[in-house]
C-alpha cells in the first residue's frame, strides 16, 4: 500500500464541556496518539463542547490539571484543522474573540459536509 | 430546600425540571451546571424568569476554571466552598438533580 493511500481522515467531534465529565480530556489523548500515525485530522466543536476552547480557564480552584493550554500545542503536531460550529458559540454568548486558538468557524450545513468526507469518526 | 444542579442546561434538562417543579428556596449551580449563570447563553431568558422566585447561587471555583467569572448574570450570587457548606446548613434539605 503506498503511504497515500494509507493517510485516512480522522474526524473527532467534541460535544461536551471540560472538567464535567472526562470526555474532553480522553479525546485530546486519543487526537494526539492519532497524531503519531501521521493521519489528516480535523477536530470540531459543536455543542458545548465549544466550551473546551474558551479562554481565560483557571482550575486551581477546583483541583484539577488545566488541559486547555493543550489546544494550543496541536500546532506542534500538525494538527491544524480545528473547526466550530457557529451556531453552537452563538447559543453560549461567545465570539472567535473568546477561543484561545485560532479556528475555523463553519454553519451546520458546512459541518455536516465535511462530516461526510471522512474516513473515520470519533465522538467524544 | 436547596437544590444542587451539576448539569449544563444546554445539553441536559435537570436544571429546566427543577425550575418547573420545585416551587422556591435555594438553587446552587455546580460544575457544568455554571454556564446557566453565564451571560449570553440561550438559557439566560429562563435563569432570569427564574431569579423572581429563587435565590440562585454559583460556585465560584467551577466557574474560574470555565473561564468565564466575569460574566456571571445579575442576581446570580457566586459563593465559594464555604458558602457551599453554609447553604446546606442554612436549609432543612436539598436535592441533587442527577
Amino acid at each position: 500500500m503506498s503511504e497515500e493511500n494509507s493517510i485516512k481522515k480522522f474526524m473527532f467531534v467534541n460535544r461536551k464541556a471540560p472538567y464535567g465529565t472526562i470526555y474532553a480530556l480522553e479525546s485530546l489523548e486519543v487526537v494526539l496518539i492519532t497524531a503519531a500515525f501521521d493521519q489528516d485530522v480535523s477536530l470540531v466543536f459543536i455543542d458545548d463542547g465549544v466550551y473546551q476552547l474558551k479562554k481565560g480557564q483557571q482550575t486551581k480552584g477546583i483541583e484539577t490539571k488545566n488541559f486547555s493550554p493543550t489546544y494550543r500545542a496541536l500546532e506542534g503536531y500538525d494538527i491544524e484543522k480545528l473547526y466550530v460550529e457557529k451556531e453552537s458559540l452563538a447559543a453560549r454568548g461567545l465570539t472567535e474573540d473568546d477561543l484561545l486558538v485560532d479556528v475555523t468557524v463553519l454553519d451546520r450545513k458546512e459541518m455536516g459536509e465535511l462530516m461526510n468526507q471522512q474516513d473515520v469518526v470519533f465522538s467524544f | 430546600m436547596l437544590h444542587i444542579i451539576n448539569r449544563s442546561p444546554l445539553t441536559n434538562s435537570a436544571l429546566e425540571s427543577c425550575l418547573r417543579i420545585a416551587q422556591s428556596g435555594d438553587i446552587l449551580l455546580i460544575e457544568d451546571a455554571v454556564y446557566g449563570a453565564t451571560t449570553g447563553n440561550a438559557f439566560e431568558p429562563k435563569l432570569r424568569e427564574a431569579l423572581g422566585r429563587f435565590r440562585i447561587y454559583v460556585l465560584q471555583p467551577d466557574l474560574e476554571a470555565r473561564g468565564l467569572a466575569d460574566r456571571i448574570i445579575e442576581g446570580v450570587s457566586p459563593v465559594d466552598y464555604g458558602g457551599f457548606v453554609d447553604l446546606t446548613c442554612t436549609n432543612t434539605s436539598c436535592q441533587s438533580w442527577l
